[in-house]
């Protein structure tokens, strides 16, 4: 009787000690899936950040000011364009 | 002592050994007493166990748990290509307590250099009252580093700001978004509920220092705002935005619009209007260049209506595009009214009608249809309904019921007097000539794939306006100039006299509409030019070279093959004179 006793407290602090464990291991992880959450949130807002700032510097009155003024580019004359039938035209 | 008679005295003189007995219903009583009160507490605890518990439940979670907000940002708003038109970013607000600020001198230094101002304008705000707000919606750097300064009494927010990559050209299509970023105007008005983040919110158990080790339970799900993709595409806007402000600066116009339209999805590729605003900072914008004039303002369209009295003619088996129409002497009296050509023409087949643009040949052809056909055409082709683009606020424009026309009423009406309709309309109503006889639904929204329009002309019908506005375009016609290097294009000038009051005034509206390539039709380009007072006001001077510059730059950059040989463009000498219409 004394051992099966003497077992059952053995099989009972282990469990007890597991559940303090993998309590432990759950917060941890927690903590970590939190703090990855709130680095991807970060990722968004900068993607959000980087693409406003790509559409800014990409704006055709901007490209088209430095094609004109810097590069000294022009629109072609009418008759200076070759058409290229089929090809990649839709 | 010796007064000692009391019962007790008399007990032990009995000599009973209990020197203090009590009475006896006394422990009974006090352990009555004891029951009734372990009975009370008992009750208590079990009613705040179960019964009342809530407030009790609250104050230990509150004690272990938080609950915290999930941001939802709002969508973004997207052109066709995914190029973004609208995006939130968050930035935060600074705001102080003035009374309760401890800072040291360097520590007050620091935040005036972090947030760009002297220490003394620092200083003064924080003399204006019990709460100030430092700055508004700064990045969120900035607002870190001055979190990071600890001084008691400041404090920051998050908000959300929205930005608009694509400024002034799109401004009346996009709109704005006002505080707590509700839309105000245009599409971030009208699609709110589809943008528009709701913040969510969890329960998460904190340890001692406030950080969340354990999710408890989701009380809110977040829900993100989602991306709009819009029909507009980027670079066609600005082609469309740049040639506006060029015409309507060379011709010193009070205003201008410009649509382009998909003729195959009926998508608004571009939709231009002047004056415009900068949404990015709309300080002291004049309610005026907020207006989307194209969707929400109504004109006289002139002859731009023309192709559809002369379709209405044909549809109903009337006339043949050969049928010879005498308009001499360049005048037709109805009652008391009288119609003018601006330039006699003697008889002119119905094809040459719309070449010339002759109004009283337009009149003579709509005096001999019955009023309900020539209604119901333009009704058919969208006229005096609104064209259900998806916009907050668009107009319908004006088409009176057929009973009420009088002769002078269909003569007027079939020159586009007498009737009005906004841009967008008047765009709509001819992808009737360029898809064969279908009118097709506009949309705001990107669609994919062709979408099926609604029969309005016989396709043989449809064809022969299109061979028409093809002759106008051409040496002959009222618009040699909205020809178009490479390409064979179709259309139709319009010069409207302005309404005002209740009568006409020598202020105009001159217009242009048209598609290409003639041969098989890709784009619905409208163009409008209100007031122009720089010499020439004729559609074929002021709008038909905007139309032949943005046809030709769209049909390129789409990459749609040419199909008429570059060196097509055949002009009137210069100072040659143009047949204009009024």
């Amino acid at each position: 009787m004394l051992r099966v006793n003497l077992l059952l407290l053995a099989v009972l602090v282990a469990c007890g000690l597991s559940l303090v464990t993998s309590r432990h291991q759950a917060r941890t992880l927690f903590v970590e899936l939190e703090r990855e959450q709130t680095k991807a949130r970060g990722y968004e807002i900068e993607f959000g950040q980087l693409q406003l700032e790509q559409s800014t510097w990409a704006m055709p009155a901007r490209v088209e000011k430095i094609a004109r003024e810097q590069l000294k580019m022009t629109l072609p004359l009418p008759g200076r364009v070759e058409m290229v039938p089929g090809g990649g035209a839709r | 002592m010796r007064v000692c008679a009391s019962p007790s005295a008399v007990a032990v003189k009995r000599g009973a050994p209990a020197p203090f007995a009590l009475p006896r219903f006394r422990s009974p009583l006090i352990f009555g007493l004891f029951v009734l009160l372990f009975g009370l507490l008992a009750g208590r605890a079990l009613y705040l166990q179960w019964i009342d518990n809530a407030f009790l439940q609250e104050q230990g979670s509150s004690r272990y748990s938080r609950e915290i907000e999930v941001p939802a940002h709002r969508g973004r708003i997207v052109d066709r290509a995914g190029e973004p038109l609208a995006i939130s970013t968050p930035v935060k607000s600074i705001w102080a307590f003035p009374a309760k600020i401890e800072a040291t001198p360097s520590q007050l230094a620091e935040l005036a250099r972090l947030l760009e101002t002297s220490p003394r304008a620092l200083a003064k705000k924080l003399d204006e009252g019990d709460f100030v707000y430092l700055a508004k919606q700064v990045p969120p750097e900035i607002a870190n580093r001055i979190a990071a300064l600890r001084i008691k009494g400041i404090n920051d927010q998050n908000e959300y700001r929205r930005f608009y990559p694509g400024g002034e050209t799109m401004s009346h299509i996009v709109g704005f978004t006002g505080d707590h970023d509700v839309g105000q105007e245009g599409m971030e008005l009208a699609q709110q509920e589809w943008l528009g983040g709701r913040p969510g919110s969890r329960r998460v158990i904190i340890n001692r220092r406030g950080d969340a080790v354990e999710d408890v339970e989701a009380i809110r799900a977040p829900q993100a705002g989602r991306d709009l993709a819009l029909a507009i595409d980027t670079r066609l806007q600005y082609l469309a935005f740049r040639e506006l402000k060029a015409a309507i600066d060379a011709n010193k116009a009070k205003a201008g619009g410009l649509v382009i339209l998909d003729v195959h999805s009926g998508e608004i590729l571009a939709l231009a209007n002047l004056p415009t605003y900068n949404p990015n900072a709309r300080n002291r914008v004049a309610r005026e260049s907020m207006r989307n004039r194209a969707l929400t303002d109504v004109f006289e369209p002139g002859s731009t209506l023309k192709p559809f009295t002369i379709a209405a003619a044909l549809q109903s088996g009337r006339v043949r595009p050969d049928t010879v129409i005498q308009t001499a002497p360049g005048s037709l009296t109805i009652g008391p009214n009288t119609i003018h050509d601006a330039h006699p023409n003697g008889a002119l087949t119905v094809e040459q009608v719309i070449q010339k643009s002759s109004n009283v040949g337009a009149a003579k052809i709509a005096l001999g249809l019955p009023p309900e056909v020539m209604w119901e055409v333009l009704s058919d082709a969208g006229f005096g309904a609104p064209p259900k683009t998806g916009f907050p606020g668009e107009v319908g424009g004006r088409l009176r019921p057929a009973k009420g026309w009088k002769p002078i009423d269909q003569a007027t009406m079939s020159y586009g007097h007498g009737i009005s309709v906004n841009l967008v309309q008047l765009a709509r109503a001819y992808t009737v000539f360029a898809t064969g006889g279908e009118l097709k639904p506009v949309t705001l929204f990107k669609v994919s794939g062709p979408v099926s329009g609604r029969p309005v002309l016989r396709l043989e019908t449809a064809l022969a306006v299109r061979r028409m506005l093809e002759m106008a375009v051409q040496p002959g016609g009222t618009a040699p100039k909205a020809q178009v290097p490479g390409y064979r294009v179709a259309g139709k000038t319009g010069t409207a006299h302005k309404l005002e009051g209740r009568g006409y005034t020598n202020r105009f509206v001159s217009s242009f509409v048209g598609f290409a390539p003639a041969s098989n039709p890709r784009l619905v380009i409208a163009v409008m030019i209100d007031e122009p007072t720089a010499g020439s006001h004729y559609g074929g001077d002021v709008a038909a070279p905007v139309f032949s510059t943005v046809t030709g730059a769209a049909l390129r950059m789409l990459g749609v093959p040419t199909d008429s040989p570059v060196d097509n463009m055949i002009l009137p000498p210069a100072g040659g004179e143009i047949g204009e219409e009024t």
